[in-house]
Formats: C-alpha cells, structure tokens, sequence
C-alpha cells in the first residue's frame, strides 16, 4: 500500500505545476498569494503581523487558495481529461488513489503556507527591526501550524468529496470555493455587523469575545477542526471507490 | 484443450430497467485476438468494465485467468492491462514518464522500467520523441503510445476499447500492425470491441456479436461468414436484360438476383457449381467481362445479424 501511494506521489508532484500545459498560470497563482500574506502585510504590519491574529488569517486563506486549486485538478481534472478510467482499470487500489492525491495537496497547502509564515517573520522583523528577532508568541505558533495543516486536509477531502460530484474542474473549483469561503464570509459580515451595533447585545458580544481564554479559544479551534476534517475524510474515503466512480 | 482466458457464463447487468449485458456466455482461449463486436450501445463498454471488475454484474459471472471477477478484481487488473475509450495518457507529462508511471504502477523495478520503455518506445517508432509532452501529439501517436502502456508489465490479457475509433487511415493501420506484432511477440490475449470490420477481418482469430447485450453468434470470422453469409456470384457485363434476370430467378438455388447498371449479382441459398450457369447467360446473348465468386463480408454477415434480431 504504501509503495503505491508513492507511485501516486510520484506522479502528482510531476504533475503539479503542469496542469493544463501553463506552468506559468500555476506560478502566477502561487506567486499572489505569497507577495500578498508574506510580503505586503508583514511589510506593512510590521511586528504587529508577528503578535496579532495576522498570520492566522494568513494560515486560513493560503490553504483554502492553493488546496482548493490544486484538489479540483488532481481529482475533477482526471475525469474531465479521461484518465481516470485508465487509471482505475490499472491494479492501484482505491485508497492508494485517494491517499496519494490528497497527501501531495495537504503537503503543497501547508508547506506553502509554513514558508509565507517564515518568510513574513523575517519580513516583518526586518521592516520593525526592534533591537531583537521576534517570534510568534507559542499559542498562535500552535494555531499556525495545526490550524493550516487542518484546513488543508479540510479542503482536500472537502475538494474530492465536490470534484467526485463535478464534471470539470471550473465547476469543481468553483463549487469548492464557494462552499468554503461561504461560511468565512457569512462570519466575517457578522462580526462587523455585531462590532458597529449599539447597545447591550453588542458589548456583551465584545465583552465576551475580549475575556476567551487566548489557549483555550485556539484548543477548542483545533479540536472543532479535527472533527470536520475526520468527519469529511470518512466521506471521502467512502465515495471514493471504484464501483462508484465508474458506475455513476 | 486451450487454456481460457476469459469464461462468462450468463453473464447480466441492469442498470435500472435497462438491461445493457444480456445472459452473456463466452470462452476466450488464451493467446488469441477476440473481437467482440456490436453497434454502439450494444454493451461491449459494459462487458469490458464487468470483466475489470470495474463494475459488478447484477447476475451470473466471469473468469478471467481463473479469478473470479467478483472475488479478485484486484488480481484480475494486476495480470492485465487497458486500452479504453480514451488514450488515458496525461498530457502534462512526457511520453518515458507516462510509460515510468504505469511501470511504477504496476511495480516493474526502475531499471525493468528503464528497459522495456526503451522497446516499447522503440518497437512503436516513437523512441526519439519520449522526452516531449504529449499535449501537441497527434491523436495517432498517442494511440499508439497508449497501446504500448498497456503493454508495460507484460500483461497477460489485454482490453482494447475502440483501438482505431476516429483514427485516420494510415494511423489505424499502423495501431493494427502493433497489436499483430504485440500479440505474436509478447504473446497475450487481445479483447478488442470494434466497428470496423475491416480491422476484424484482419486481426481477429475469433469473434462474437452483440445486440442489446445479447450474444447473436460467435465463432472465427470465416464460420460467420460462411453460416450467415450466402454466397455469391458477381458478374460484370452487357446484356442483363429482363428475360436473362426471370431465369436466374427461376432457378431453385438463386435467392436473389440484383442489378446495378453493369453488375449483376447473385445470391444462391447454397454452395453450388456455377459454371453452367454461366454458360447458359452466354447462350442468352449477356456478354461477360468479369465474373466474381465469394461469400459475404463480415461488414455484410454484421449487418444481416442485427437485421434479424430486429
């Protein structure tokens, strides 16, 4: 099993930046996210990047992006080109398939996203040089590496679950997208809307959100996360058989 | 007795009130060129997905080098290899790496890989070209290249699906070249589904046919040809008049007799002597240049098979 997985491996990461015959655009996708989160904000921030929630929203957006273009190609991409058929009449067992494709997603994701938090740190230390190198404070360390490494396992079984269901991968892209960011937005419109409220329901919100216990938020954070991505793993695993791919 | 290498026996898949495999009952012997023909929507993607334990059947089974497709698909795949409805190829990637994955695939050693994509490669003319992405191939050179993929862990039985469908030419005679050369050399069992009857005729030692996942007839191409096929006298000339056309129907062996300007044609219910026949034409007054005896095509055989299951 694993020898196969490797085989997976071995053809995904040839095929990664290759897709659809531009290595250029695959760049220039990966090129904008990291001047954006570990150049531009690091920059502008300065040490203010390194001990504010900065590079936990860097943690969640860089996964998301690159997991969620990387999964539609490697999943939606193999139907739409036709070579899944082939692929699954060849002696490879299913969860050699799956396991492959989603370990090189999880580790372009989140190996991505720990190199724009190195190279932020550097940026953001050089540009508010203090006298000292600062580092992330331990707890947001913690949050930066396990949250991203969930949310790229999230959004690859997320990806595979929506590019089984899609016929291309525009629309798996698409539909990956929109389901992930939906909730983001939806959370991010409701805290302005809370923040620029009058009254008592809003300060109690403030009050509330101000007194959580920095360790305890982050822990409960991971764990809820842990529970979505084994819950969308399963899933995955389950709709991700033969039978089913090629019955369907 | 020849070994098997495929055995289905009342082989059925539904897929919901359509039944697309039909009571299937077939023996494959090993070493030979099976073609498994049938107008499309006939089943033969279905069968090949069944016997690939791609799908399972809904009723009856199959043998495929004595494993059970229900019990060891996995073995099946791993003693075979796939031409399907599409090349499978990933263009992103060069030829030697599409040919290395599926060697890795089926977990040849690097330098057994390095080897046999070397002649492959070599035996299919496209040595020279292994390090170029196969985006700007012709469709051709990536059939061909498709061909010698599935022949990469020497397999011992291999499905071809449409090999030279939307091929032109030249191309679909260089494909059917490889695969005699494949099947003589490297010695495995081809299942071809087809069309063409013409690449049938040529490759195939034996066939069977299917209309609406039914089994019609199966045998080598000769027997189709000589139990469904009448045959035949082709004659082209002058003279075929009304008079000459009513003798000729008359006649109890005659089936039928049609007229195409200078050609007449004649079907007879059986094998008989037809020189006298054509002395008595002569005598009529038909003036004879050129006269043709054969049986029906297997174009012609096909045809007649799916007119009567009508």
């Amino acid at each position: 099993m694993i020898a196969d997985i490797l085989t997976v491996i071995w053809k995904e990461r040839r095929s990664l930046f290759r897709h659809h015959g531009s290595r250029l655009r695959a760049i220039f996708s990966l090129v904008v996210p990291i001047a954006v989160f570990g150049i531009l904000l690091p920059w502008q921030e300065g040490s203010g990047w390194i001990e504010g929630f900065w590079s936990i929203i860097t943690c969640v957006f860089i996964p998301l992006l690159l997991v969620g273009t990387i999964i539609p190609e490697s999943f939606a991409g193999e139907r739409e080109r036709h070579t899944l058929e082939t692929l699954l009449s060849s002696r490879l067992p299913d969860q050699a398939i799956l396991f492959g494709k989603i370990i090189v997603a999880i580790i372009y994701g989140w190996g991505m996203t720990l190199i724009v938090l190195l190279l932020g740190l550097i940026i953001a230390n050089a540009t508010g040089w203090e006298g000292q190198i600062i580092l992330f404070p331990p707890i947001i360390a913690l949050a930066d590496v396990v949250v991203s490494l969930l949310l790229a396992a999230i959004m690859a079984s997320l990806g595979v679950f929506i590019s089984l269901k899609s016929a291309t991968v525009q629309g798996a892209t698409q539909m990956l997208m929109a389901t992930t960011l939906f909730p983001i937005l939806i959370l991010g419109i409701s805290f302005t809307f809370i923040f620029s409220m009058k009254g008592d329901l809003s300060q109690r919100i403030k009050n509330a959100l101000e007194s959580l216990d920095q360790t305890q938020a982050v822990l409960i954070t991971i764990a809820v996360l842990f529970v979505i991505c084994s819950c969308l793993f399963w899933a995955a695993a389950v709709r991700f058989k033969r039978q089913k791919l090629i019955g369907s | 007795m020849a070994k098997l290498a495929i055995r289905t026996d009342q082989l059925t898949r539904e897929f919901g009130s359509l039944r697309a495999v039909d009571d299937l009952t077939i023996e494959v012997p090993e070493g030979i060129i099976f073609g498994f023909l049938g107008p499309n929507g006939a089943g033969k993607t279905t069968t090949i997905n069944i016997l690939l334990g791609l799908i399972e059947p809904t009723k009856g089974g199959a043998e495929l080098l004595g494993f059970d497709v229900r019990e060891h698909s996995q073995d099946i795949r791993a003693l075979s290899g796939a031409l399907l409805e599409y090349p499978g190829l990933y263009e992103q990637l060069s030829a030697a790496d599409n040919l290395e994955f599926y060697g890795r695939i089926w977990r040849l050693t690097r330098s057994e890989i390095q080897v046999r994509i070397k002649d492959l490669l070599t035996q299919i003319g496209l040595w020279e070209r292994r390090g170029e992405r196969l985006a700007k191939w012709s469709r051709g050179m990536k059939q061909k290249l498709a061909l010698a993929r599935t022949l990469i862990h020497h397999p011992r039985l291999i499905f071809l699906d449409e090999p030279t469908a939307g091929l032109d030419v030249m191309a679909a005679a260089t494909i059917r070249d490889d695969i005699t050369n494949m099947a003589r050399e490297e010695g495995v069992t081809f299942f071809i589904t087809t069309h063409n009857m013409t690449e049938v005729e040529k490759l195939c030692h034996e066939v069977a046919v299917i209309r609406q996942g039914r089994l019609v007839a199966v045998g080598q191409p000769e027997e189709l040809r000589r139990h469904a096929g009448s045959p035949r006298l082709e004659i082209i000339g002058k003279g075929f008049n009304g008079d000459v056309i009513n003798l000729l129907e008359g006649l109890p062996d005659v089936s039928s007799v049609e007229l195409k300007e200078d050609q007449l044609t004649i079907n007879f219910a059986r094998d008989i002597d037809t020189a006298p026949l054509v002395n008595r034409m002569v005598a009529s007054g038909v003036q004879i240049d050129e006269v043709r005896k054969g049986k029906a095509s297997l174009e012609e055989v096909f045809i007649t098979l799916m007119e009567e299951e009508k």
